[in-house]
């Protein structure tokens, strides 16, 4: 083995952490190239981008790459897919072991071909060197091995001398959904497998006080009713006789409950009046500091969110004794592994846990609870395999939700509007409970058993991962002073952790809301603003491209407005300006988003421009519709009626322009769009309509109330 | 349990099956169909659209009584990779979904319009998809796929 010169790289993260390259990688004499990722298709198209970078620095043809999903029986551990973070992590480690891994087969090759390295050539796993002579990967495989750790002192291509990356390959998964094949959890059916369905109450924090199960028992097919506290289900042989079985089970339980939502009707207010741990996220103080003149000071908050992924959520399980087999749609197959440890009191290597893709996944929703579900539920069932799936009903009301915010910014201004201080406040729960984390589980019906787990309350990532509540509350532009403040609540009557971007949309909206304020106060144009107060060339480039490319600022129309947001997300990912267009009709309509992003190098430009656009509709729903519904005992929002989301003849057109950046290391794209848009389209509300609504989402009613507050 | 005769996907097909129960539990039960997806159980999402006669329709709120002698059509029915139908073509081109779990309804929805209507604008695609959701944020590339079946379809 060669030795690590001191000018070596450092091993990306997710390699150094799983070092053994055949953890990754595996070459088969039949030609094929085996990729093992620890991270997980979420609908994101990652699996494809991650083909890419293999075949590419190994140079095969990407159809000879088949992805293995996810599992803790075999896969290196990269914790969770999550915070965009896929390409940059998986990414990273895949391209340096196939970095390493084509440099092992040419130095095999060079000792059988007696050819120097230097003359030899790889074309899709052939590789050739002067007069003809040749062998491949295929050839060598069988007597080199890959359980060998990474050493880091290959050098993985540059990127003008990749064939893939950059170019926009048709995703690997696509076919299979287009032509109906079993691909999702949903759709799997294993043999022997029964059905099973838990009995949650509609209402918070209730106990069930009497389960009658005679009902239930009188179903045909029905093979176990299964109670632990305030933990029932059921296990059928059918699928409609689980579900017969469910409502007659519903018929027979009695459950009582306390009030203990807060009032939504004032959600700010509550979140700012409860018991909260106070973190200082940063401080900036100025040089030379300049005498204010005035404070101007500004509210803005969003609502709870649900994930309310068009699939509800499904897991099976299986027992074999004392071991537990687990098909699952997590985001984080080892991390749910140890939660299922801490519930079943079972060693880790004791549960396998495996991945399956599910419907589009935004953060921690259900998945990981019905895994739970299933492995209790799979006890009562003779080592047979378990399926089972949520109601839409519990899908809308018992996942974890995004977070409620409230956030008050004061700025101090100078005699000449400048802004000389600047302090942002954030209220609310935190944004992760994730599994896998603490010396508690954070599944639901851990808290629900008979001797029960005490329910997590969320917390907030460190800043150095993006932090959550806090998430881009540091504002991007150079202002002489600031101070970031977080309040953290400890108490958590609706359950919350990570839904796509944590924070950073509640915190985009409120700064360039507020930047939007003050300077149409002093009549300054918003794109001159941010150029004037960014540094940052990338950031300077994206907010001049959508200005370009939407030809800022058209002219005012009745009834039309414009309005720009701009972000980069975490403060260190991809850089996302949006321009939106809207029309204020009975109800507010977005007509338009452009967008111009830099997200470094785009491994598949396509798929990059399909998750910008995919981010910017959601968020544009995020904006116009979505809210969390309760009353003092229960979620309210439990059907797609209660919690309608945007639909096809409410969606804008999306225009996406990407920066170039083929030099620069890759970001992820999931979430760089929700905060810019969020606050371009309440910005060109503004400019439409003169008024401001500062509490999201921007529903007639609350036009209606802002319009009454400023008359 | 009575018997109930029915067409899908252009093959006869008869069974027993309690009237009242849903058209999805049985083609995703026993007749183990994955194509047409769970998505509510209360015809809000399209997640579960079939093609009866010439309309989609919610299988989850399609009582088995009323396909009695009709035509169904599933996500399988549709075509496969060896003879597809140029929907299917046109989702894969425009690469017109992200998770992919909505598609399945999305494409009984399209095929339902193409049908009735083979020359459709774009607000009539928007039309015609309104009743299905995407959570992802596909939608304008699904209606453009659309659109392209639909030149496609006039073509050939």
């Amino acid at each position: 083995m060669s030795e690590l010169s001191p000018s070596s790289p450092k091993l990306p993260v997710s390699l150094a952490a799983n070092p053994v390259l055949s953890s990754w990688i595996r070459l088969s004499p039949e030609g094929e190239v085996k990729v093992s990722p620890g991270k997980v298709e979420i609908g994101q198209g990652i699996v494809t981008a991650l083909a890419q970078i293999a075949a590419d620095e190994l140079d095969v043809d990407i159809a000879r790459v088949r992805m293995v999903r996810a599992s803790t029986a075999a896969s290196p551990n990269e914790g969770v897919t999550s915070g965009s973070l896929s390409v940059q992590q998986s990414g990273r480690a895949i391209r340096q072991a196939c970095a390493e891994i084509r440099q092992i087969f040419l130095v095999a090759a060079s000792d059988r071909l007696g050819v120097a390295v230097d003359a030899l050539a790889i074309s899709d796993g052939t590789i050739s060197g002067p007069g003809n002579i040749s062998t491949s990967y295929w050839e060598l495989t069988g007597e080199i091995s890959l359980d060998r750790h990474a050493a880091g002192n290959a050098a993985p291509k540059p990127s003008t001398q990749r064939a893939l990356a950059g170019h926009s390959v048709q995703r690997i998964d696509i076919p299979d959904k287009v032509f109906a094949h079993p691909r999702f959890i949903h759709d799997t059916a294993l043999p022997g497998m029964l059905h099973g369905r838990v009995l949650r109450s509609e209402m918070a924090a209730a106990t069930l006080i009497e389960l009658k199960e005679d009902g239930a028992r009188a179903v045909a097919g029905l093979v176990a009713i299964v109670r632990d506290g305030n933990f029932a289900g059921v296990v059928s042989e059918t699928e409609e006789s689980a579900e017969a079985a469910l409502a007659a089970l519903r018929k027979g339980a009695t459950w009582s409950s306390e009030p203990a939502l807060p009032d939504e009707s004032d959600l700010a207010a509550w979140l700012k009046a409860q018991p909260a741990e106070l973190t200082l996220i940063d401080r900036r103080t100025a040089s030379h500091p300049t005498e204010k003149s005035r404070t101007v000071r500004r509210q803005y908050s969003r609502p709870y969110l649900a994930h309310a992924s068009i699939a509800p959520s499904c897991a099976m399980a299986q027992w074999n004794g004392d071991r537990v087999h687990v098909w699952t749609h997590s985001q984080g197959v080892y991390f749910l592994r140890a939660d299922l440890a801490l519930v079943l009191r079972l060693p880790l290597d004791n549960i396998t846990v495996e991945h399956m893709e599910g419907a589009g996944c935004y953060g921690h929703n259900a998945a990981d609870d019905v895994a739970l579900d299933a492995v209790l539920l799979a006890k009562a069932a003779s080592n047979r395999p378990v399926r089972v799936q949520w109601s839409r009903a519990d899908e809308m009301t018992h996942p974890p939700f995004g977070a409620a915010m409230a956030i008050e910014i004061e700025a101090d201004l100078d005699a000449q509007g400048a802004i000389v201080d600047w302090r942002h406040s954030v209220w609310g729960n935190g944004h992760t409970a994730r599994p896998g984390r603490a010396a508690q589980p954070a599944l639901l019906a851990a808290s629900e058993l008979a001797k029960p787990f005490p329910r997590m309350i969320s917390t907030n990532p460190p800043a150095a991962n993006g932090g959550g509540a806090d998430r881009n509350s540091v504002p991007p532009y150079d202002f002489p002073s600031w101070q970031i403040e977080c309040h953290r609540l400890t108490v958590m009557p609706i359950r919350t952790s990570a839904l796509r971007t944590l924070g950073a949309q509640g915190n985009v909206f409120a700064i360039e809301c507020f930047i939007d304020e003050l300077l149409t106060e002093r009549g300054e144009d918003p794109v001159a603003f941010r150029l004037r107060h960014l540094s940052d060339p990338r950031a300077r480039d994206v907010i001049a491209a959508v200005a370009r490319r939407a030809n800022w600022k058209p002219q005012s129309r009745s009834g039309i407005g414009y309005g720009l947001g701009f972000a980069r997300y975490k403060n260190t990912g991809a850089y996302c300006a949006v321009v939106a267009e809207i029309e204020s009709t009975d109800d507010i309509r977005v007509r338009r988003l452009t967008i111009s992003v830099d997200v470094g190098e785009a491994i598949n430009p396509d798929g990059v421009i399909n998750q910008i656009e995919g981010g910017a509709i959601q968020a544009t729903s995020w904006v116009l519709k979505e809210r969390v519904r309760f009353d003092r005992q229960r979620i309210t929002s439990n059907s797609w009626t209660d919690y309608p989301i945007l639909r096809f003849s409410e969606v804008p057109e999306v225009e996406v322009e990407l920066i170039p950046r083929p030099e620069i290391d890759p970001v992820g794209a999931g979430e760089a769009a929700h905060g810019p848009v969020t606050a371009a389209i309440a910005n060109a509300v503004f400019d439409a309509l003169g008024v401001r609504v500062r509490d999201l989402p921007i529903t007639r009613e609350r036009l209606i109330a802002a319009m009454e507050l400023s008359a | 349990m009575p018997s109930i005769r029915f067409r899908l996907n252009g093959v006869e097909t008869e069974l027993d099956a309690d009237p009242d129960s849903s058209l999805l539990s049985v083609l995703r039960g026993r007749l183990g169909l994955s194509g047409p997806h769970f998505g509510c159980g209360a015809n809000e999402c399209g997640a579960c659209n079939v093609i009866i006669g010439d309309h989609a329709v919610a299988a989850c709120d399609t009582p088995m009584w009323s396909v009695a002698d009709k035509d169904v059509t599933t996500p399988e029915g549709l075509g496969n990779i060896d003879k597809p139908h140029p929907l299917q073509r046109a989702f894969i081109a425009e690469q017109a979904l992200q998770c992919g779990y909505c598609v399945s309804g999305i494409l009984m929805s399209a095929a339902a319009l193409l049908k009735r209507n083979p020359h459709p604008s774009r607000d009539d695609v928007r039309e015609a998809l309104d009743r299905n959701l995407c959570r992802c944020g596909s939608h304008n590339r699904m209606v453009r796929a659309v659109l392209r079946a639909a030149v496609e379809m006039e073509a050939s």
